[in-house]
């Protein structure tokens, strides 16, 4: 079992380093912006599957303080991302 | 019982990591920015759900299985979060910023 | 080669393919991401190395705070008017680069290889005198208990840190805040996502130092957390930085190591040495002290991440 999940953490961490290769060539930055999502998703399954077959402990509390730092790193990409932000020609959101 | 478990949580674990793929595949095939970042933040979300779900029976304790889904449900607001913020910066820009 | 070790293999090359694409990256915001990315798999490494409390400090500063600090960076230079072609970096200046990053990377994997199987450790006396301190995890008995002096002296670093980048600020803007004000409205999504994280954030921070005393974790990482949070309210317009002339401001910024160094004083005079810990006393003490660096570490790194001061102060 423990190498099931070994194998699979493997697995993810492969269709990461694809799609990695995908977004961080890809044209202009907001395929980059991306990148942060991509591998904090796919880390902390990795780190999950990891964490059950190999029994560390404490391991849990990464893939939590992970999964805050990549939403906060998004964040912040997309903040600094786009500089000089003009307010919203047509706001078609309801406020 | 242990039995169907580890079945369940084998077939949860595989049908997460399918959906990973998903996801990876709409990254490379899929035409522009937006319906990219859909791929990438439905579907990987989606098979980390599932990840966690066949998890869940291996946990060693109820507040350890309540952990892994409070895990899974902060990577959904990130997830959430993340398209609209990029999805609005692109809109703005256009697709190559 | 068995499943974990192909893993392993796995995550080394996938580490070192990040690496080399982020010193040939077109551009700062794309070597920025490179970084990020490169920290976080880090951190699975960090894991697979038996180092969890290194594996969350990785992800705490190396994707939060250091990442949002070269991200305002690279914005800034893209504000600022230089043409494309002045500011691309030479393929022969990129490659120095990636020879000096090989130069180091080999040095450090020759010192380890080439370490004798019992290399001179401090170890073994450690965790000897580990339930002394009555704490449960190693790294935090040597951070606060064994080294204390050393880490005393990290967070006096910070403060300097923190003087240095508010003495870049102009003359008239002395003591003024820095980062952008509050927004009448703002942006929607920006600001329910700091409103749903912030307080999820702020326990997660505690508790990770809170649990540091027996399981990886501690006031670094706790205190990381803790910043990132503030951060994101900060950059979701919220609320404003305080300004660098607030009283308040600057107590929280010296209080971690002047309650460390009282405690190191005091030590002298109770305890019979310079940071001597009274027997019995040694683990509410430790946490105690932890308490306070917990609330500098959380204080200094987003004032470090919102610059120099950029408007007046008011009175």
């Amino acid at each position: 079992m423990s190498d099931f999940l070994l194998a699979t953490a493997g697995a993810i961490l492969f269709t990461v380093a694809v799609g990695l290769v995908r977004i961080l060539g890809g044209p202009g930055d907001a395929d980059r912006m991306m990148a942060a999502q991509l591998i904090g998703t796919g880390g902390i399954a990795s780190l999950l599957l990891i964490a059950a077959a190999t029994g560390a402990r404490g391991v849990d509390d990464v893939a939590l303080g992970l999964a805050i730092l990549a939403a906060f790193a998004s964040a912040a990409f997309v903040n600094s991302g786009a500089p000089a932000e003009e307010p919203d020609p047509n706001p078609a959101d309801d406020r | 019982m242990s039995l169907a478990l580890d079945l369940f949580s084998i077939a949860a674990i595989s049908a997460g990591v399918f959906f990973f793929l998903a996801g990876t595949v709409g990254l490379l095939r899929f035409p522009d920015a937006l319906s990219r970042l859909h791929a990438l933040t439905k579907a990987d979300n989606l098979g980390l759900g599932l990840i966690v779900l066949g998890l869940l029976p291996r946990a060693e304790s109820l507040l350890a299985a309540l952990m892994l889904v409070a895990i899974w449900a902060l990577v959904q607001l990130a997830g959430a979060t993340a398209a609209q913020l990029i999805g609005r910066a692109v809109r703005r820009k256009g697709p190559a910023i | 080669m068995s499943v974990l070790q192909a893993l392993d293999v796995g995550l080394a090359l996938l580490v070192f393919a990040v690496a080399a694409w982020t010193v040939f990256a077109p551009g700062p915001f794309a070597a920025t991401v490179g970084y990020v990315v490169y920290g976080l798999l880090l951190s699975l490494v960090w894991i697979r190395l038996f180092a969890v409390d290194v594996a969350l400090t990785e992800a705490a500063i190396g994707s939060g705070v250091t990442g949002v600090l070269l991200i305002g960076a690279a914005a800034r230079l893209r504000g600022a008017e230089t043409t494309p072609a002045e500011e691309a970096l030479t393929g022969l200046t990129r490659l120095f680069a990636a020879g000096l990053c090989l130069l180091v990377a080999a040095a450090l994997a020759a010192v380890v290889l080439l370490l004798p199987d019992q290399g001179p450790t401090l170890a073994p006396q450690s965790m000897e005198r580990l339930p002394e301190t009555g704490l449960g995890n190693p790294v935090t008995a040597v951070l606060i208990a064994f080294r204390s002096f050393d880490t005393m002296l990290e967070k006096v670093v910070l403060v300097l840190g923190v003087v240095g980048v508010w003495s870049l600020a102009a003359d008239r803007y002395w003591g003024g805040a820095p980062g952008e004000a509050r927004a009448e409205r703002p942006e929607p999504t920006l600001a329910f996502f700091a409103q749903m994280l912030a307080p999820i954030g702020i326990l997660v921070g505690v508790h990770v130092f809170w649990v540091g005393a027996d399981e990886p974790g501690g006031a670094f990482q706790g205190g990381a957390i803790l910043a990132a949070m503030w951060m994101i309210v900060m950059m979701a317009r919220l609320t404003e930085a305080p300004q660098a002339s607030a009283f308040w401001l600057r107590l929280a910024l010296i209080a971690g190591p002047a309650v460390f160094l009282a405690a190191g004083v005091a030590g002298a005079v109770v305890a019979g040495g310079f940071f001597a810990y009274p027997p019995g006393l040694a683990k509410p003490l430790i946490l105690f002290i932890e308490t306070f660096m917990t609330f500098t570490i959380a204080v200094t790194l987003p004032m470090l991440v919102a610059g120099p001061p950029r408007r007046e102060p008011r009175r």
